[in-house]
């Protein structure tokens, strides 16, 4: 393979390659929605679709680097500290720097005190995708308990059977 | 048919891969979704505004507390619409009776029996343990609930879906499911009544002298996590329960 | 995280998103859909995500495994494709 090859691979597959598995999937996803004649496999075909959208989100919010979204502990009790003291003087933003500057000065083992963004990674589509899931799950189970009522009244799960059926009982009645 | 679709398939999934080009690197730290003010303003200041580390917690049931608040009650429609769909399929005349594809006998195992009865307990106290934690490591109210629900889900299976409707009956975990909303919402209308927007919860201080604000924000959200795992584990173990029995609530998997 | 790790999970997420539709038995579908859910977990676990993957882990290889199975159970097992 040539260094050019190589360098488009890496430029347009490594790269992204998390958003093609996630267009893959979806398209596998779609794909399954439009051809297959089970209800069950268009209802598996529709949560492999919801999953590579929420792996899509997922991996849009991943940092190089960057840590799971949860703070230290020991950064809490400091940033405590200094809120109150910020709250109970009512003081200026001055003020409240400065305080904070005493007390790291004071305490350096405190010093996790500034929260760099780079570090964690981003919580926004954690939060839409995690809420995402849930109603997701709810979702299907109303989908399955659907497919359950099809198959009480027509006796089967297979798409062009019902529809056989239902043109049969239109042209009966 | 199977051409149509493979062609629709084709042309779509060509069109989002030759998009692929202009999407920014995986995880690059200054991508537009990275770099936005909003979630850097959340990364920045959950700390300060709540004193909360998970910050996945604290936009989920803080700063986006409404959204997850319809989050929940969407949740709680969809298992009142599974109990009404199978419900009235019940009284539909003239259907055809499909018997089930195989027979499961009516003896349950002793060594499946007495395994469950051990490992429930478990599972309900790492339920909890997983809500109530929830601001300091990853877990909270979805998480919690929905493995509190499959705890029962797991007694239901264990031991047949009668005993387990014995100890939760229908009255019963419709009641909690709407118990949970309940408290969501109670929580906002407390702001409310403080004098505050609904769901703002650092007003919710002033009920107690000792609390400061910071602190009145991370126990609501303790709250209404609580709340959240009410209605999630409720309306999966009505999801199951239905699901696996037709709606009759009697015999099932 | 470890890109080789990444790959080879999100090859086996392709795979197993195959397999679970073109199986004939649903049972079989169902049962390795839990997998495609545990494997995408994993994946989600790995970036960081690990509120998403909690939740996935719970959801997506628990309850929507379980309703598939209970379902197939109350209606056919075979699938024509």
């Amino acid at each position: 393979m040539s260094v050019m090859g190589s360098f488009i691979i890496s430029q347009y597959v490594l790269d992204h390659f998390n958003f093609w598995v996630a267009v893959i999937l979806m398209m596998i996803g779609l794909y399954a929605m439009i051809t297959k004649n089970n209800l069950i496999k268009k209802l598996i075909g529709m949560s492999i679709f919801q999953t590579a959208i929420i792996l899509f989100y997922v991996s849009a919010g991943v940092k190089e680097g960057a840590t799971i979204p949860i703070l230290e502990h020991h950064a809490a009790e400091t940033e405590q500290v200094a809120a109150g003291d910020a709250g109970a003087e009512h003081g200026s933003v001055v003020g409240a720097d400065h305080d904070v500057s005493k007390s790291s000065e004071k305490a350096p083992a405190h010093e996790v005190h500034e929260i760099n963004p780079d570090d964690y990674s981003n919580p926004l589509p954690h939060v839409l995708m995690l809420t995402a899931i849930v109603v997701g799950v709810a979702t299907l189970g109303v989908a399955l308990a659907v497919a359950q009522v099809i198959y009480k009244n027509y006796g089967t799960l297979e798409e062009d059977e019902i529809l056989a059926k239902i043109k049969a009982a239109e042209n009966d009645g | 048919m199977k051409w149509i679709g493979l062609i629709a398939v084709i042309f779509t999934g060509g069109l989002l891969l030759s998009a692929m080009d202009d999407f920014p690197n995986w995880g690059d730290a200054h991508s537009p979704a990275n770099s936005s003010p909003v979630s850097q303003y959340y990364i920045e200041q959950t700390m300060t505004d709540s004193g909360v580390p998970n910050m996945v917690t604290a936009v989920l049931a803080d700063y986006r507390g409404y959204d997850t608040m319809f989050e929940t009650v969407v949740v709680l429609i969809a298992g009142i619409a599974i109990m009404a769909i199978l419900r009235v399929a019940k009284q539909v005349p003239g259907g055809a009776k499909p018997t089930p594809a195989h027979e499961v006998g009516d003896q349950h195992d002793i060594i499946i029996g007495t395994t469950c009865r051990l490992l429930i307990p478990v599972l309900q106290l790492f339920a909890l343990y997983v809500i109530a934690h929830g601001h300091h490591s990853p877990g909270g109210g979805f998480q919690g609930g929905v493995i509190l629900g499959a705890s029962f889900i797991l007694a239901a299976i264990a031991k047949g879906l009668d005993p387990a409707l014995q100890r939760l009956p229908e009255k019963r975990y419709v009641k909690l499911a709407f118990v949970g909303v309940v408290i969501y919402v109670s929580f906002g209308v407390a702001c409310l009544i403080l004098g505050e927007n609904f769901l703002d919860y650092g007003v919710l201080h002033e009920l107690l002298p000792t609390m400061s604000a910071e602190e009145a924000r991370s126990h609501s959200m303790l709250g209404v996590e609580i709340g959240v795992a009410f209605t999630v584990s409720m309306i999966m173990f009505a999801i199951y329960a239905n699901l696996a029995s037709k709606g009759e609530l009697e015999g099932g998997l | 995280m470890i890109w080789q790790f990444d790959i080879l999970i999100l090859i086996f997420l392709v795979v197993t998103a195959v397999i679970s539709l073109q199986v004939k038995d649903l049972l079989a579908a169902s049962m390795v859909f839990g997998t495609y859910s545990f494997l995408i977990c994993l994946l989600w676990a790995g970036m960081g995500a690990v509120d998403v993957a909690f939740t996935e882990a719970t959801v997506g290889a628990g309850i929507s495994a379980v309703i598939l199975i209970a379902t197939v159970y109350n209606t056919r097992r075979d699938s024509s494709d």
